[in-house]
């Protein structure tokens, strides 16, 4: 029996936690002597009022829904991918190689390319951490942290050694060339009198994200696949007598899942930098984790809360270049929305669902 | 906090009328953030000495991602500051884009060159100031052996590392120079526990004048000198405060002075190439209370005489980045 209806589970318990954050996020911010209501007007000013700070929501957003996706569907198989981060690293790398040296006559064919190689280097790289789950019983939340590690490593190497060009002094690879540069929204949506969205770094791969929250709507629900991995995640035993090889959907899940992470890359390599720097993903591939656990591994949900956690991503950078609130205290404000979103779900579920029990039992 | 109250009412009337000119100028700080003891330290430090001198305010902002160097960029600029100044060679790229959408405003990166009408690039003459530091490490060291740890392998600090070279060669030609550097990645700027491993493995092959190069990680290197009842030489700012006795001197690289001078210009800020260098009073190396007992007079004379003559041109210390290349190892 369905303790709650369904609007009060996918809308009411993550607002109320939302705002419980906001709350204490206000006592913080008292706490250091600032005034919260004009940091966070400030916040909506510079992240939702202006075209340029959509622009940033939007491109942050993007990254998150990828990750996001990738956990999510991970999660429908009861796996915890945190190796996001190395997957979307080695994405990252994949990028690269594609935008640099394959001469793309126009940068539609190049995003199809990138894209491509993105999935292919991030599946990849969780193959090795699915293939040791599903053979060996390795735990996926070890071995994919660890691989997150490796990623680094491997990637620092590469750009050190192998990749940057003569001379330069970051550890990034050259720009990639005219034609793979992906579109912007400036690009897209300014006209000739007003121009909109001017120097932010929102691209076309938006809606490449939006499409693959489509796709993983279709895969989890609408597919046999879907339905295998479903049925796995909720009981291993029940999917084994009913047919369904583990080894196989642990690698399949798993693989799906780090492409989707890999895909981040194109957002902001192929999309942002144009080149392939060292620290690109700047832990999307954790951020992920919290968009699933707060979209509830639903794809709409994933949107949704991707959005939320690129609008406190820009506003952050809103407040940090206007007042004099440290770079650290924003960062404990987008960790109180986290905590209270997804590790304290249950202290707002709880109490709710006894609320709403105690109503139904008088209607 | 009525500053920041002040600062915080301001910003939000900003946002909402943000084209309004107001020309206070905006410091832009490295990942490495504002409080890294050498860097960006003497950059805040410089643009601190304008307001306290001026009675004027700036903007600052330690940047958190990538992604915000163009938009810190876009953001101030819009806002009307100006002149809008940056620390580190990571702003070059951005600032190649951002520059020419906005003919108005004033550019000043430090470390790095953007060729642009309205930007002012400093460089430093980091080899000049190695050399004279150099020269100091051979007068100094009774071993003949002397040591130079780097911060990240990137051709900046082998610019220090060629020019310090060349000094001690200067004073003694069968003098050995020991070089580690202490990474590859911008990590390698905020490691003193690898910069004190490195400082033991330059002492056990016989070093006694360390020279460190290396941001933050340097902390580690003069501690464990000092430990080790050896001689350090510190970079960037005076740090011969830090080990009083035991640090020979500093290497001052016065990003301090490139700051305050871009404020005190303010909007009518002189663009171009910008060179500080030991003529203009740009690099230096430090002498204070803390390393004069270390100092002999043969010592200070031999540096001042080498200072003379780079300045007036007669003596060219090899510049490691003109060619990749340097003519002694």
């Amino acid at each position: 029996m369905q303790k709650m209806p369904a609007w009060a589970d996918a809308i009411l318990v993550p607002l109320i936690s939302l705002l419980l954050a906001a709350l204490l996020s206000g006592l913080v911010i008292i706490g250091i002597g600032e005034d919260p209501i004009a940091a966070f007007k400030l916040m909506v000013d510079g992240a939702l009022m202006r075209s340029a700070g959509w622009g940033y929501t939007l491109y942050y957003a993007t990254n998150f829904m990828f990750t996001g996706l990738a956990v999510a569907v991970a999660f429908h198989a009861r796996m915890f991918n945190i190796g996001g981060e190395g997957q979307a690293m080695l994405g990252g790398l994949g990028v690269a190689l594609a935008c640099l040296y394959v001469p793309w006559p126009h940068w539609s064919l190049a995003i199809l390319g990138s894209c491509l190689a993105a999935m292919l280097f991030g599946a990849a790289w969780a193959l090795i951490p699915a293939w040791l789950q599903a053979k060996r019983g390795s735990h996926i939340v070890i071995t994919t942290i660890m691989f997150n590690f490796i990623a680094a490593s491997l990637l620092n190497y590469l750009l050190v050694n192998v990749l940057r060009p003569q001379g330069a002094m970051d550890p990034a690879t050259a720009k990639f060339p005219e034609p793979t540069h992906l579109p912007t929204f400036r690009d897209m949506f300014s006209t000739s009198e007003t121009i909109l969205f001017r120097g932010s770094p929102a691209n076309v791969s938006f809606f490449f994200a939006v499409l693959a929250c489509v796709l993983v709507w279709l895969l989890i629900w609408r597919t046999r696949l879907g339905y295998d991995i479903r049925a796995f995640g909720h009981s291993e035993p029940a999917a084994q007598y009913a047919g369904i090889s583990p080894v196989r959907i642990t690698v399949v899940a798993l693989l799906i899942s780090g492409a989707l992470a890999g895909l981040m890359a194109v957002n902001t390599t192929q999309g942002e930098a144009e080149r392939l720097i060292l620290n690109s993903t700047e832990g999307a591939g954790f951020i992920g984790i919290a968009v699933a656990l707060m979209g509830r591994s639903h794809p709409l949900g994933v949107f949704l809360a991707a959005i939320l956690f690129g609008f406190l991503y820009q506003g952050g950078a809103e407040l940090a270049l206007w007042t004099n609130i440290p770079r650290e205290l924003i960062v404990v404000i987008q960790a109180l929305v986290i905590l209270f979103t997804g590790a304290l779900d249950n202290m707002v579920r709880m109490p709710l669902e006894r609320l709403f029990l105690s109503l139904r039992r008088e209607g | 906090m009525t500053f920041v109250h002040k600062f915080l009412s301001t910003a939000a009337a900003l946002a909402l009328s943000a084209g309004a000119a107001l020309s206070e100028p905006a410091l832009i700080f490295d990942l490495g953030g504002k409080f890294d003891k050498s860097f960006n330290e003497a950059a805040f430090n410089g643009a601190k000495r304008w307001a306290d001198e001026s009675g004027g305010t700036f903007r600052e902002i330690e940047l958190q991602s990538e992604a915000q160097r163009e938009q810190a960029l876009r953001r101030f600029a819009e806002a009307g500051a100006n002149p809008i100044v940056m620390t580190g060679f990571a702003f070059g790229n951005v600032l190649g884009e951002v520059a020419p959408d906005y003919p108005d405003t004033k550019f000043a990166i430090i470390d790095m060159v953007v060729d642009a009408p309205n930007v002012r690039s400093v460089v430093f003459n980091e080899h000049e100031g190695s050399y004279l530091v150099g020269m100091m490490a051979a007068m100094a060291s009774t071993s003949g052996t002397v040591g130079f740890i780097g911060g990240m392998d990137i051709p900046l600090i082998r610019k220090f590392a060629c020019g310090y070279v060349q000094g001690v060669k200067a004073v003694n030609p069968d003098a050995t120079v020991i070089q580690n550097m202490t990474g590859t990645t911008p990590a390698a700027w905020n490691d003193p526990v690898k910069g004190s491993e490195l400082t033991k493995a330059q002492i056990s092959q016989g070093a006694d004048v360390v020279y460190a190069a290396a941001g933050g990680t340097g902390v580690g290197v003069l501690q464990t000198a000092a430990d080790e009842n050896i001689l350090s030489i510190g970079v960037d700012s005076n740090q011969n405060y830090m080990h009083p006795g035991k640090v020979l001197t500093s290497m001052m690289k016065r990003v301090d002075n490139a700051v305050y001078e871009a404020m005190k210009m303010g909007e009518n800020l002189e663009t171009g190439f910008n060179v500080m260098g030991v003529a203009n009073g740009g690099i230096d190396y430090a002498m204070d209370e803390h390393n004069a007992p270390l100092v002999s007079d043969e010592m200070k004379a031999a540096v001042d005489g080498a200072k003379d003559q780079i300045a007036s041109g007669a003596l060219a210390v090899h510049d490691y980045m003109s060619d990749n290349a340097c003519p002694v190892e």
